[in-house]
């Protein structure tokens, strides 16, 4: 062969490779529907990641019997990493329409999946056929995934915040393990005590980054009685005496009594992590925080233990709640939509199996006992079931959160266009968090200005 | 009119082509085919471009003129533009992203020119420091940047600088947590990791200066500054006005300095930028269209900036 006429047909064969490599990387044709044999695929995404051994063998086990249960129904089950942790991957895998037929949202996520046109109605499927406990899972769970009278997603967890705290450091600390600040003035003092012990430890820990310092404020100023907008969602409602409050208490342990350590900018993994390596004494979040310092974090579960949120002078007047569920995606064929809703009823939703299996997980290095998820409404019969299972298979000591439980706090919501309000609500946690002379009227006037633009850009 | 040379004429000294006696023939297919090993070579790089360069830049401009809601797109005309320009974050992130620019322009565009210069004048040890100079550039960023943002900028006095500046008597800075140290901070942890590729370009630049000019400026009695601001700089004008673009260009796309040292935002907001508020509108706001807008309207003025260039470079030349 001569020279051009090699060079040409490596030049053709470069084409012809890149072409293939092109079509390889386009996306996969749907093979999910019904299969010749009559059997019906659907694909579900948050599969644990290899990382998480136990998890990751629980969920194939759970797919395996309920495949064995029921043969017609095959379950293709996708990782996606950390979709399930992380909203702008879900938010990425969104937008290039790359979800599962089953796929996982937060509650907070509805607006944007109905945005994305990729969510399917299912309220005309999802009964007491599909899912044996629906009539016990708690109707204002449902309507968070409601829309327009139309279901959208099934709620497969529920929280709310409450304050978690370190017993250890507390005992050192000459607290009263057992009686936990309930007001603000009572954190203030506790978290003097506990930041005196030294060692970077700091007393009470909050966030201030990420879109996660908002998340708290909000939280925060439930427990004043407080609202992040008012009653018509239109303009900012915090500027007022409950908002300044919050960042004063906050202001007095940072700066007043330095007993929130050095560092801050802190968002979900870096609080966490301190709080992991006993250097937190007190933070607000949902019972399943402890459940990340233990197996995201190596931290213990008999050191942690929680009691509701503080209020002001007294019990809070509120605290925020959230949750995740399950969407479906458009254009599934009605039999794909049964056998997804009847996966998650078997998965998620039914006392002794799944995410309730509390036999399997007592040996395993998962807390059993912790109240949550509270899926299923006040007296209904799935509730007792699955509130007898958890304490007859409690592998953390229920007494570490018999507060909290005993206590319940009202829960609210999160406000509409939640993370762009947080995100303007980080400046004011930051503000306040890292510039001793930080004026707190200008804070939140700055913030109040920039909330109300904010809305009114989005009409 | 077809252009045919004569067999044997080839001008002497130059390689003769395969092809330099055949006839030049006008039809578009006939030059197809005789190009074809430089078009079909040309492919696969104008299919790169295309699909992942050209092909995401148009689509974005598009959809900064839509907005898609319950799944239906719309055209919005200039709506996202007037809703990003209104976004309370807008101003502030264009104002602390060219300050960060003009600050690299001064830290991280100067640092790395003097310290080719330097290495340029060693006789010893030459290619360990340039190795030495080189490493950071071969650490991932993320991994440069979290080194920063736990030892080096821990606002306590066990931080890296902080035990530094203690020892020395001089007062401890607050750093990432401080709103004015947030820029100056992102500039140092981001010249430290760049500087490397630019002293290597600096480096090959100098060495194509020829010597005697050097030593003319000597036997003239020059010394090492006016060597420098007569020979060195004139020397590598062109080289320079190339990184301070490119350095430009990309200091305006600053992202992963204010993601991992400041956690996004920053204490007050102090280390905002375009590039971030980008992520923010696209990823968490559920607002991929005024993400869109504000993408267009970096895009314009990068390109401006890139027009300025190429007018100066010209003159120039």
């Amino acid at each position: 062969m001569s020279v051009p006429q090699y060079r040409k047909a490596a030049a053709l064969a470069l084409v012809a490779g890149l072409g293939i490599s092109l079509t390889a990387c386009s996306t996969k044709s749907d093979d999910t529907s019904n299969d010749a044999g009559g059997k019906v695929t659907i694909t579900v995404d948050c599969q644990p990641v290899g990382a998480q051994k136990e998890l990751l063998q629980n969920w194939n086990d759970d797919v395996a019997e309920f495949q064995r249960q029921n043969p017609d129904i095959i379950i293709k089950s996708v990782s996606v990493g950390e979709q399930c942790n992380n909203p702008p991957d879900f938010t990425a895998r969104l937008s290039g329409g790359t979800v599962t037929d089953v796929f996982y949202g937060y509650m907070t996520d509805l607006q944007q999946v109905l945005d994305s046109g990729q969510a399917m109605d299912i309220t005309e499927f999802a009964n007491k056929d599909t899912i044996s406990t629906w009539d016990s899972v708690d109707p204002a769970l449902k309507e968070v995934f409601t829309d327009g009278g139309k279901l959208y997603a099934v709620p497969v967890k529920n929280y709310s915040m409450g304050l978690v705290y370190n017993k250890v450091l507390f005992q050192r600390a000459g607290l009263d393990v057992n009686n936990p600040p309930k007001t603000w003035p009572e954190v203030r003092e506790a978290a003097k005590k506990i930041a005196a012990l030294g060692d970077g430890i700091a007393g009470y820990a909050e966030y201030s980054a990420g879109n996660t310092g908002g998340w708290h404020f909000t939280s925060l100023l439930y427990s004043q009685g407080g609202q992040v907008l008012t009653e018509d969602g239109k303009k900012a409602d915090f500027n007022n005496p409950m908002g300044k409050q919050v960042l004063q208490n906050l202001k007095d342990m940072r700066y007043g009594d330095n007993s929130m350590g050095s560092r801050q900018l802190l968002q979900w993994g870096d609080l966490l992590t301190n709080a992991a390596a006993g250097k937190v004494g007190m933070f607000i979040g949902a019972p399943d925080t402890t459940q990340a310092i233990v197996s995201q974090f190596q931290g213990k579960f008999q050191d942690w233990a929680m009691g509701p949120l503080p209020g002001q002078d007294g019990p809070a007047k509120g605290t925020l709640g959230g949750g995740e569920g399950y969407f479906f995606k458009k254009g599934l064929t009605p039999e794909q939509v049964k056998a997804g809703l009847k996966w998650i009823a078997y998965q998620k939703l039914t006392p002794g199996k799944g995410q309730f299996d509390y036999v399997r997980a007592k040996p395993q290095n998962y807390p059993v006992g912790l109240p949550q998820p509270l899926l299923f409404a006040n007296g209904s019969e799935a509730q007792k079931q699955e509130f007898e299972l958890r304490k007859a298979n409690a592998n953390v000591d229920t007494a570490n959160f018999a507060l909290f439980e005993a206590n319940p706090i009202p829960i609210k919501g999160e406000p509409r266009n939640a993370q762009a309000i947080y995100a303007v609500l980080d400046a004011a946690m930051s503000g306040v968090l890292t510039n001793p002379n930080a004026n707190l009227d200008a804070l939140l006037k700055t913030a109040e200005q920039k909330v109300d633009q904010l809305l009114a850009a989005e009409g | 009119m077809a252009i045919t040379t004569v067999p044997g004429t080839t001008r002497p000294g130059r390689p003769s082509s395969p092809y330099a006696e055949r006839p030049r023939r006008t039809s578009l297919g006939r030059k197809v085919r005789d190009n074809l090993t430089g078009h079909a070579f040309l492919i696969g790089a104008v299919l790169c471009f295309a699909l992942f360069s050209w092909y995401p830049m148009i689509r974005g401009v598009v959809m900064s003129f839509q907005r898609t809601r319950r799944g239906v797109t719309t055209w919005v005309g200039w709506d996202n533009y007037t809703r990003i320009i209104d976004d309370p974050s807008f101003w502030t992130a264009w104002k602390n992203t060219f300050y960060f620019t003009v600050l690299a322009l001064v830290l991280g565009y100067a640092v790395p020119f003097f310290v080719a210069i330097l290495l340029n004048e060693l006789r010893h040890a030459k290619g360990y420091l340039r190795v030495l100079v080189y490493l950071p550039v071969m650490l991932p960023p993320a991994s440069a940047l979290f080194l920063f943002k736990f030892y080096a900028y821990d606002p306590s006095e066990a931080g890296l600088f902080n035990a530094i500046l203690k020892a020395l008597h001089l007062p401890t800075s607050q750093w990432m947590q401080s709103p004015g140290m947030t820029m100056p901070a992102m500039v140092i942890a981001s010249t430290w990791m760049n500087m490397g590729g630019a002293v290597l370009i600096y480096l090959a630049a100098l060495q194509n200066i020829p010597g005697e000019l050097y030593e003319a400026a000597e036997l003239d009695g020059a010394g090492i500054w006016r060597r420098i601001w007569n020979v060195t700089i004139p020397q590598t004008r062109l080289i320079l006005a190339l990184m301070a673009m490119m350095q430009i260009v990309a200091t305006m796309q600053l992202f992963i300095e204010p993601l991992i040292l400041a956690n996004g935002a920053g204490a007050e907001d102090s280390a905002t930028s375009v590039a971030y508020l980008i992520y923010q509108h696209g990823f968490f706001q559920n607002d991929l269209n005024g993400a869109a807008a504000l993408g267009v309207i970096m895009l314009v003025v990068l390109a401006g900036f890139s027009a300025v260039y190429l007018r100066l470079t010209a003159k120039q030349d």
